[in-house]
C-alpha cells in the first residue's frame, strides 16, 4: 500500500499506469499519480466506459482496486452495461476489489434543500469506500451533476472545491468525468474544470462527413508531459476503449534484402527479383485492370512456396466470387484455404468504423500470422471514413504489418479509368515501399493494358510501361510500348511519322528484352 | 397514544461541527413544542456509520429524515427554518391545528 497523503505528493512526476490499451503510450506512462484528472466530453462520448475501465483494468492488470462514484446511472445499471466489455463488477465487489458510492438521485423521496448544508456524508462515503477495499484508483462519473441535484447557489462550488481538495489529500489517483455541450468550446458545463484544473482529458465523438470519430485529446497535465493533439478511439465489445496511438509509433521496422516472389515471374523480373519480404506494395489501377488477379497471384505463390501462410481482406467482392475468380485462373482457394495455407475475409467497409476494422484486422493479423497480407482494395475503405481517418488507418495498418516484418500488398481503384491518381495513392504513396501501376491504354481503337513500376525502394527496376494481357492462366506480361506517351496521365498521344511506321514500332524489339523476361518465357508473349 | 402515532426522525449529521451542533439543536426544540414527547429522534454521525449513510444515499449533511408517520420526507440543512420544517415534512402539528 503506498499510503494516503504525503508520500504520493513528494512525487509530482510520477504516473500511474492506466493499462488502458494505447492510453499509458499518448500520456507517456498514464495518469499523474494521486492526483485528479478531468475527463470531459459531450453525451456519448465514452466518458463513463473510461471511467469504468479506469477501474476495471486496474482491478484485472495492476491488482488496485476501485471506487466508483456514480451521480448518473444507478450501479445495477452500470453493472448490466459494463457486462458487454467481460468486466464482471459484481463479482469484483463481493472480493472486495471494487466499491461504489451510489449518489445518484432517489425521485421516490421527496427531498427539500435548504440553508446550511455540506457534502460531509458524500465525503465521508467516498473516504470509508476507499478503505474498505484499500483503493488506489477512484472514479468520479459525473461530477457536474451535483449542480443539477442541488440548488444553484455559490454553496455548491465552494463544495465542491472542498471535495476535490479532500480527493487529493486521499492519497488514490482520481477521474472524474464532466459533461460539456459543444465538442470545441468550453471545457466543461458549469465550469467545474476550475476544481480540477491540474490535468484534463477531453474525449469527443465528432460528426464528420455523416461518420463518427471517437478522438482523445489530453489538453493538460500539469508539470508533466504528454503527446498533443487528438487520437482516434473506438469501443470495442469484450475490451472497451482502445487508443490508436499513430504518431506515437515509432519508424523501427527492420530491413530485409530476402525476396520473394510476387506469383508472376516477369512482374518479379520488373521489380529487379521480386518484393522485398517486410515492404508493402501498392497496385494501383482502374476496375478490371487486374488488381483482383494481382493479388490472387500474390496469395497462391504463397501457398505453393511452402511454409507461407497468405492472408487475404477483402473489401469489394465476397467470398464465392474471389474462389470463383480464382479457379478461373487455376487457383483452388477453397483447398488451400482447408490447408491452413491462406485465409480469407471478407468484409463490408460500412460494417464497422475504420477504427474497428483497423483493430479486428489487427487482431487477425496477430492470430493467423501470416508472411504475406493482401488488402483488395484500400480504397474501398476511403468512402466508409472522413480523409483523416483514412489516413491514420492506413498509418496504423501499414505501420503494424511493417513490425510483423510481412509483405504486404495493397490495391487501390482509380476513380477514373484513364490515367488518375487516387486519394489512397497520394496518401500512401510515401509510406509504400513499392507502387506497380496498372493503366488502361487507348491504342488506335482498342482498349489495352500496361503496367509499370512506378518505384522500388532500394533496389533497380524495370522503368518501362508494359503491356499485359489476362487469360485463363493468369497475367502475361510482354514488351514495352513505344512511341506512346502520356499513358499515365490518361492522355496517350503517339509520336510517329506515319502508320506504316507506326505499326512497326508499336513494339520495341530490343535486346534488352533479354535481360527481364529470360529466354524460356519469351514465346508467351 | 398507539406506537404507530409516533414520530421517528433520524438526522445525519458529520461531525460535531457546528451546523451539526444547530441542526440538532433546532430539531429537539422543535420536536419538543410541536409534538409533545410523542417523538423520537435518532442522530447518526455518517464518520462513524459511514455505512449507514451508504444504505440511505446521504450526500449532504445534516440530513433529516422522517420515515414514520409516512410519506418520506428529507430535509437538508440546519433546520433553522421552523415553518418550512414543518410544511415540508408535511407534518401539521395538532396545536397549529387548534390554532387555525
Amino acid at each position: 500500500m503506498s499510503g494516503f497523503g504525503k508520500k504520493n505528493r513528494m512525487n509530482e512526476f510520477e504516473k500511474l499506469e492506466t493499462k488502458i490499451e494505447g492510453f499509458d503510450l499518448i500520456s507517456y506512462g498514464g495518469l499523474p499519480k494521486g492526483r485528479t484528472t478531468l475527463i470531459s466530453g459531450t453525451a456519448g462520448s465514452a466518458k463513463t466506459i473510461f471511467a469504468s475501465q479506469f477501474l476495471a483494468e486496474g482491478i484485472l492488470k495492476a491488482d488496485e482496486p476501485g471506487v466508483f462514484v456514480t451521480f448518473e446511472e444507478s450501479p445495477a445499471e452500470i453493472c448490466k452495461n459494463m457486462m458487454g466489455f467481460d468486466w464482471d463488477i459484481r463479482s469484483w465487489e463481493e472480493n472486495g476489489k471494487w466499491a461504489f458510492v451510489d449518489a445518484t438521485p432517489s425521485p421516490e423521496i421527496e427531498t427539500v434543500y435548504t440553508e446550511n448544508y455540506d457534502l460531509g456524508a458524500l465525503l465521508a462515503r467516498i473516504e470509508y469506500a476507499i478503505k474498505k477495499v484499500n483503493a488506489k484508483r477512484v472514479s468520479i462519473d459525473s461530477i457536474g451533476n451535483i449542480f443539477t441535484m442541488l440548488p444553484e447557489s455559490s454553496n455548491v462550488r465552494n463544495e465542491l472545491h472542498r471535495l476535490s481538495i479532500a480527493i487529493k489529500n486521499m492519497g488514490v489517483t482520481a477521474i472524474m468525468t464532466a459533461e460539456r455541450t459543444d465538442e470545441y468550446g468550453a471545457i466543461a458545463r458549469y465550469s467545474v474544470e476550475e476544481f480540477v484544473a491540474d490535468n484534463v482529458i477531453i474525449l469527443r465523438n465528432v460528426l464528420e462527413d455523416e461518420k463518427r470519430r471517437r478522438t482523445i485529446e489530453i489538453l493538460k497535465f500539469r508539470g508533466t508531459f504528454h503527446q498533443k493533439g487528438e487520437f482516434p478511439f473506438t469501443v470495442t465489445p469484450g475490451k472497451g476503449i482502445i487508443i490508436i496511438p499513430l504518431s506515437a509509433m515509432e519508424l523501427k521496422q527492420k530491413s530485409s534484402n530476402i525476396r520473394i516472389s510476387s506469383g508472376n515471374k516477369k512482374l518479379d523480373d520488373m521489380c529487379g527479383g521480386g518484393f522485398f519480404r517486410d515492404s508493402i506494395v501498392l497496385v494501383s489501377g482502374a476496375t478490371g485492370t487486374g488488381k483482383t488477379l494481382t493479388v490472387t497471384q500474390f496469395m497462391a505463390q504463397g501457398a505453393l512456396s511452402g511454409n507461407e501462410r497468405s492472408l487475404l481482406f477483402a473489401f469489394e467482392e465476397s467470398r464465392e466470387q474471389l474462389f470463383r475468380n480464382a479457379t478461373g485462373w487455376g487457383i483452388d482457394f477453397e483447398s488451400l484455404e482447408d490447408q491452413g495455407k491462406i485465409m480469407v475475409v471478407c468484409e463490408y467497409p460500412e460494417s464497422a468504423g475504420l477504427e474497428d476494422h483497423l483493430i479486428e484486422m489487427k487482431r487477425i493479423i496477430a492470430e493467423y500470422k501470416p508472411t504475406r497480407i493482401a488488402v483488395d482494395s484500400l480504397s474501398a475503405l476511403e468512402r466508409v471514413s472522413t480523409l483523416k481517418s483514412y489516413r491514420e488507418f492506413v498509418i496504423g495498418l501499414t505501420g503494424f504489418i511493417k513490425q510483423k516484418e510481412t509483405v504486404g500488398l495493397f490495391t487501390s481503384t482509380t476513380p477514373s479509368l484513364l490515367g488518375g491518381t487516387s486519394i489512397t495513392e497520394t496518401h500512401i504513396s510515401t509510406i509504400t515501399d513499392s507502387i506497380i501501376l496498372l493503366r488502361y491504354v487507348e491504342a488506335y481503337g482498342e482498349m489495352r493494358r500496361g503496367l509499370t513500376v512506378l518505384k522500388m525502394r532500394g533496389s533497380m527496376h524495370d522503368k518501362e510501361i508494359r503491356e499485359f494481357s489476362i487469360d485463363g492462366e493468369g497475367m502475361h506480361i510482354g514488351k514495352p510500348f513505344r512511341n506512346i506517351s502520356g499513358i499515365l496521365s490518361g492522355n496517350p498521344t503517339f509520336v510517329v511519322q506515319n502508320e506504316l511506321e507506326n505499326l512497326g514500332n508499336l513494339f520495341k524489339n530490343d535486346d534488352d528484352i533479354n535481360k527481364i523476361i529470360p529466354e524460356s518465357e519469351r514465346e508467351n508473349i | 397514544m398507539t406506537v404507530e402515532n409516533k414520530f421517528v426522525f433520524k438526522l445525519y449529521i458529520t461531525g460535531h461541527t457546528h451546523t451539526s451542533e444547530r441542526a440538532i439543536e433546532n430539531l429537539r426544540r422543535i420536536c419538543k413544542k410541536e409534538f409533545d414527547g410523542n417523538y423520537h429522534i435518532v442522530i447518526i454521525d455518517v464518520l462513524e456509520c459511514p455505512q449507514m449513510a451508504e444504505n440511505e444515499k446521504i450526500l449532504a449533511t445534516p440530513t433529516l429524515i422522517k420515515e414514520v408517520p409516512p410519506p418520506c420526507r428529507r430535509i437538508i440543512g440546519d433546520l433553522s427554518d421552523e415553518k418550512q420544517l414543518l410544511s415540508k415534512l408535511n407534518l401539521s402539528s395538532p396545536k397549529s391545528k387548534e390554532e387555525v
